[in-house]
């Protein structure tokens, strides 16, 4: 992001805001979602979806994960298949006690 | 001796060193946080029954904190924003407000602490509330961590923008993306524990 002209942060600027609208409103949809008569699995189904969406908007624009370099995606894949195992890790003892 | 690219970008990378190090250091408390999410799945699956976060956790308190943390992420990249724009007051005023905010958001985490410590929900109390504060207070820390590092470049390591504004700006992008990680981490906490 080193190389950006004025003008490209001028219109930087415009995503900036619009992304911030954004996420104050999915964060009443969060709120909004707990109070829905539903199911826990999918409550937490939906309030994970809205939390990922908002992430990806942080990341990808606030961190300006959209335009990055290469060296920075290997990185976070890295990071990613990391982070899976380890929240899969629980879920596997899940497995080993439902074979009992 | 002057640091190798600290303004440029290196031609194997493709990035100046300070970029690549605050994502390698990210990818590290992704690790962090991760192995706390792990931890509160595998507590949460392992019993019959798991308590509300409304049953001992204030909402409205939490989701005033969430629009708190996202102001200051935007105002964050705001005063990145103005850097580049060479507007150093407006850096100024946004940096400033993420200060405020992020001070806000302890100020709020501090009642809802006191709250819970008054009529005894302590860490010891059950598994909820022994996550809550593990997980909370480790991202406490990093808000307190953010707002040191903040107000350094706000006044006192703000005189490098006379000296070298390329690399001060750079320094700011890279603050910036500790503080939006922080940000993000709250995303993924506040459902989580507050509303799940």
């Amino acid at each position: 992001m080193s190389e950006l002209t004025p003008e490209q942060v001028k219109h930087h600027i415009k995503t900036y805001v619009l992304v911030f609208v954004s996420l104050a409103f999915l964060t009443i949809v969060t709120v909004g979602i707990s109070y829905l008569e539903v199911s826990v699995g999918m409550g937490i189904t939906l309030a994970l979806i809205v939390a990922s969406i908002k992430g990806s908007l942080v990341a990808c624009y606030f961190m300006h994960l959209i335009d990055e370099k290469v060296t920075i995606y290997w990185t976070l894949i890295a990071t990613v298949v990391a982070f899976l195992i380890l929240i899969f890790v629980p879920l596997s003892a899940i497995l080993d006690h439902t074979k009992i | 001796m002057d640091i190798p690219y600290t303004v440029k970008n290196r031609p194997d990378t493709g990035l100046y060193n300070g970029k690549l190090g605050i994502w390698l250091f990210l990818a590290s408390e992704v690790m962090l946080f991760g192995g706390l999410f792990s931890a509160y799945i595998f507590l949460r699956t392992g019993v019959e029954s798991w308590p509300s976060g409304s049953e001992y956790l204030d909402i409205p308190l939490a989701t005033l904190n969430t629009l708190f943390l996202i102001t200051s992420s935007v105002t964050m990249v705001m005063s990145w924003a103005s850097l580049k724009l060479n507007d150093f007051n407006k850096f100024k005023i946004y940096a400033g407000i993420t200060l405020l905010l992020a001070c806000a958001f302890l100020v709020i985490k501090y009642f809802e602490y006191s709250h819970k410590f008054h009529v005894g929900y302590f860490p010891s109390y059950n598994n909820f509330l022994g996550i809550y504060f593990t997980m909370t207070g480790l991202h406490v820390l990093h808000i307190i961590g953010g707002i040191i590092v903040i107000f350094y470049f706000w006044i006192p390591g703000a005189k490098m923008w006379e000296s070298d504004p390329e690399r001060f700006t750079n320094r700011i992008e890279i603050v910036g993306l500790y503080w939006h990680f922080v940000d993000l981490v709250w995303i993924f906490l506040f459902p989580t524990l507050y509303l799940l």
